[in-house]
């Protein structure tokens, strides 16, 4: 087990940390940039793509860069840190994904090749019960080679947006994904509460084609493509809570009251290590998690370990980004409660990550229905689920 | 980064896996297992196994029995010796006085203690906390001076854990009164068979006796006994505290205490969605703190405490009890029947509450869980 970065990978954290610095390490350019559309800067889109990062998690032959899920991890989390609008989560690691893990050769290399090459913004349009990998409000109907859409999605990220989207609907074998132009859906957008975009879009019968195997029930390959959401949303979550600590250590050693600097009140420094601990506790656990991410990307681990990393990590971070996000506006005062000011912009996004595909009590009550079928949790054996090692003792 | 272990690292693993479980009696590893009291010599014993192995003492320098493994080995022993309910060696002896003595002592303090002390034949106790010196343990009062060669020791320790069983006790003792008080300590072992040395009994909240006071009225000490300078106890007590917040975070015996409680209250846990919640949320815990525990040894450099491992103890601490509360919780009123058979699950649920009020203690000592937060916010945040 080894959690550090080899020499490329934190050459690649270096870059993206210089180029994202130089678009929004002044907060004001994010401001000014989620408040119109599309809600991202297209010139930084088109700079992650010349560099290769938007393809990174995909193979070369599909017009990727032939990285893994950790390549993916780093850049999100330098995202992260600047909050950087910019809809990597949803259009590379979801959708990007879908289409990696179900899409035909010839699929991938359009749809993977112009998500890579910047031309083309992808979005995975699903509509379920509650991060249900099933679909329910779409339905899919076929007659002969044609198939076509009826029904509404309320969220579609990027959606009013987005070149291609990847819907996925009810179909008699399941759930189906299908491939829809943009601009051939009726779709209404508007701003989320974190400064992104998202658009109710209606499907009345529109044409479509299906992703991959015709028919094909494509459960399984969403609910993979939502666990990775997570893990992958968990390190954009890393780098903000890691940046909200280093703004609130900075603020209580510059802000003054009672004639002396904040940090000379123990009640606030002790408060500001518990986020310490938080952060560093979910640090590990991301970690881990994106590791088992890429090993299962790799078809070293089966695809139950995705979901119950993903689980984990939903857990972790349901508690440490709420703890960390509503202490770094706390211990700022009223500062923090100012637009102007970023760390409650970031508090703002984590909430978002939270419920992009599934949220702490989602992800409890999952685990908790499992949780009498392993002994001692094990990190270093071939699943975290273990060879539970029972010590048996003499008389039980 | 890298997930698995490598073959060779799986393969050391079994190693001390086989070994515990093989060479260690399964009649000590049960009192571990079952959580109950050991006694001394099952103490000596299982560490005198450990020792024969080169398994007692694998971090000290190696020609003192050192096995210059890396921090990933040194978890993964520690791991499998917790998994196997193997006695940890006595920390006071492998811990904290045996790497003091290989790094401040004299060569003839290294040939006289340390063997004895890799091998239990000495068994030592902590004297550093007194009545007036807890966590600000430089106030501490107790006095050494010099009388010839010699130094004359009086004051009073305390919470001196299992003084009863001391052979010998390395103090922190005043040895100049007018100077910055950190700069007026100095380390003395004192055997405690010597004239005017008195252990007297606590009793604790789960009545218990396992600290104890330790009393010295004009106890003469040879001036050999002093570890490195006069005066200069100061520096070696906060290097034998940096390894005490590395040692005392047992995630492992954690681990199995979780994992033992749904083992034996498995019908009860079915029934009830939120202990199994609460279950899920433990076992999350201990897994994003062990990921912690093994992120940052493999950061540790030149072997001083990383920063960060007072996360470990503050968190590791936190969960050992909140494990032991769960356990009071599982078993309810079924704490309040005889249950005699001390090896059976009755006894368990009767020891519940007393192991509960035990490890209150776990966040107190150590540097007590403030310390480590002052530790965080001071040395790796800079407020
Ligand atoms: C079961 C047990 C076994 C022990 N074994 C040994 C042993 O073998 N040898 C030995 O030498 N010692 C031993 N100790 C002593 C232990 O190290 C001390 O208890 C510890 O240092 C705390 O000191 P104190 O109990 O005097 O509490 P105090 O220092 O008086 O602290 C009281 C409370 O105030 C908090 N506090 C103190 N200072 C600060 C501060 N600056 N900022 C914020 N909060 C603060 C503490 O965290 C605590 O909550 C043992 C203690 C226990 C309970």
């Amino acid at each position: 087990m080894d959690f550090t970065y080899d020499d490329e990978q934190g050459a690649l954290r270096e870059a993206v940390r210089g180029l994202v610095a130089r678009t929004y390490g002044e907060y004001e350019n994010r401001r000014r940039t989620v408040a119109s559309d599309p809600g991202y800067d297209e010139r930084l889109w088109g700079q992650l793509a010349e560099m290769g990062l938007l393809g990174l998690p995909f193979g070369e032959d599909d017009g990727g860069s032939g990285a893994t899920w950790v390549e993916a991890a780093i850049v999100l989390q330098e995202l992260g840190r600047v909050l950087a609008p910019e809809p990597y989560l949803t259009a590379v690691v979801q959708a990007g994904g879908l289409v990696a893990d179900v899409g035909t050769a010839e699929q991938r290399a359009e749809l993977l090749g112009g998500l890579s090459s910047g031309e083309r913004l992808l979005s995975f349009a699903h509509a379920s019960r509650r991060w249900s990998p099933s679909a329910s409000g779409v339905t899919a109907s076929q007659d002969g080679d044609t198939w076509t859409l009826q029904g509404r999605i309320d969220a579609v990220p990027q959606g009013a947006n987005a070149d291609v989207l990847i819907v996925s609907a009810e179909t008699p074998a399941g759930t189906g994904l299908f491939v829809v132009p943009g601009d051939a859906v009726e779709r209404s957008g508007h701003a989320t509460y974190d400064g992104g975009r998202s658009a109710r879009v209606v499907l009345g019968g529109v044409a479509a084609t299906p992703l991959g195997d015709a028919g094909a029930d494509q459960t399984s390959a969403i609910a993979a493509a939502l666990d990775r959401t997570i893990v992958l949303g968990a390190n954009e979550a890393l780098g903000i809570i890691e940046q909200q600590l280093v703004d609130t250590t900075a603020y209580l050693k510059s802000r003054k009251q009672f004639g002396v600097t904040l940090n000379n009140f123990q009640a606030l420094t002790f408060r500001a290590a518990d986020m310490y601990t938080s952060v560093e506790l979910t640090h590990s656990l991301v970690a881990w998690a994106t590791m088992v991410a890429a090993s299962v990307a790799a078809g070293e681990r089966d695809s139950e370990q995705l979901s119950d990393a993903a689980a984990r990590v939903a857990v972790q971070l349901g508690t440490a980004g709420r703890h960390v996000g509503q202490e770094a506006i706390q211990l700022h005062g009223g500062i923090a409660m100012t637009a102007e000011y970023r760390v409650g912009a970031g508090t703002s996004r984590l909430t978002y990550l939270e419920h992009l595909a599934g949220d702490r009590g989602h992800h409890l009550n999952e685990l908790a229905a499992v949780v009498a079928d392993h002994g001692a949790l094990d990190p270093l054996a071939a699943s975290v689920l273990g060879s539970a090692p029972v010590t048996a003792e003499v008389g039980s | 980064m890298q997930l698995q272990l490598t073959e060779e690292m799986q393969a050391f693993r079994e190693e001390m896996r086989t070994f515990f479980t093989t060479q260690v009696p399964q009649e000590i590893r049960d009192v571990v297992l079952q959580g109950r009291e050991l006694s001394r010599d099952q103490i000596v014993q299982s560490m005198q196994i450990l020792n024969a192995a080169g398994l007692a003492v694998p971090h000290w320098p190696s020609e003192w029995g050192g096995r210059d493994w890396t921090d990933l080995q040194r978890h993964l022993w520690n791991e499998e010796m917790q998994a196997a309910g193997v006695p940890a060696p006595l920390m006071f002896n492998a811990g904290m006085i045996g790497p003091v003595i290989a790094h401040f002592g004299t060569p003839e303090q290294k040939q006289e203690f340390l063997p004895k002390t890799a091998n239990c034949d000495i068994w030592w106790s902590q004297g550093f906390s007194e009545p007036d010196a807890g966590s600000d343990l430089a106030a501490l009062r107790t006095t050494a001076v010099r009388d010839g060669d010699d130094w004359i020791v009086n004051g009073q320790k305390t919470w001196t854990t299992l003084g009863q069983y001391g052979d010998w006790i390395f103090t922190l003792v005043r040895t100049n009164p007018d100077v910055k008080k950190q700069a007026g300590i100095s380390m003395l072992l004192i055997d405690m068979r010597t004239e005017g040395l008195e252990v007297r009994p606590i009793e604790l909240i789960d009545g218990g006796h396992e600290v104890n006071e330790v009393w010295f009225t004009d106890v003469r000490v040879p001036g050999a006994n002093l570890v490195g300078e006069v005066d200069g106890g100061w520096t070696i007590a906060k290097f034998l505290l940096g390894n005490e917040r590395v040692g005392v975070a047992p995630v492992g015996a954690t681990k199995q205490a979780l994992a033992r409680a749904k083992r034996i209250c498995a019908d009860l846990i079915a029934e009830d969605p939120l202990l199994r919640a609460r279950i899920v949320e433990l076992e999350n815990e201990l897994l994003a703190l062990e990921l912690t525990a093994l992120r940052v040894v493999a950061h540790s450099a030149g072997g001083e405490p990383h920063p960060a491992s007072s996360v470990l103890k503050l968190k590791g601490t936190e969960l050992q009890q909140a494990v032991t509360e769960l356990v009071v919780d599982l078993a309810g009123p079924a704490a309040f029947a005889l249950g005699d058979d001390e090896a059976s699950d009755e006894a368990w649920f009767r020891r519940s509450v007393p192991t509960y009020l035990n490890f209150r203690k776990a966040s107190i000592y150590g540097g007590s869980n403030e310390i480590q937060r002052q530790i965080i916010s001071r040395g790796i945040l800079g407020l």
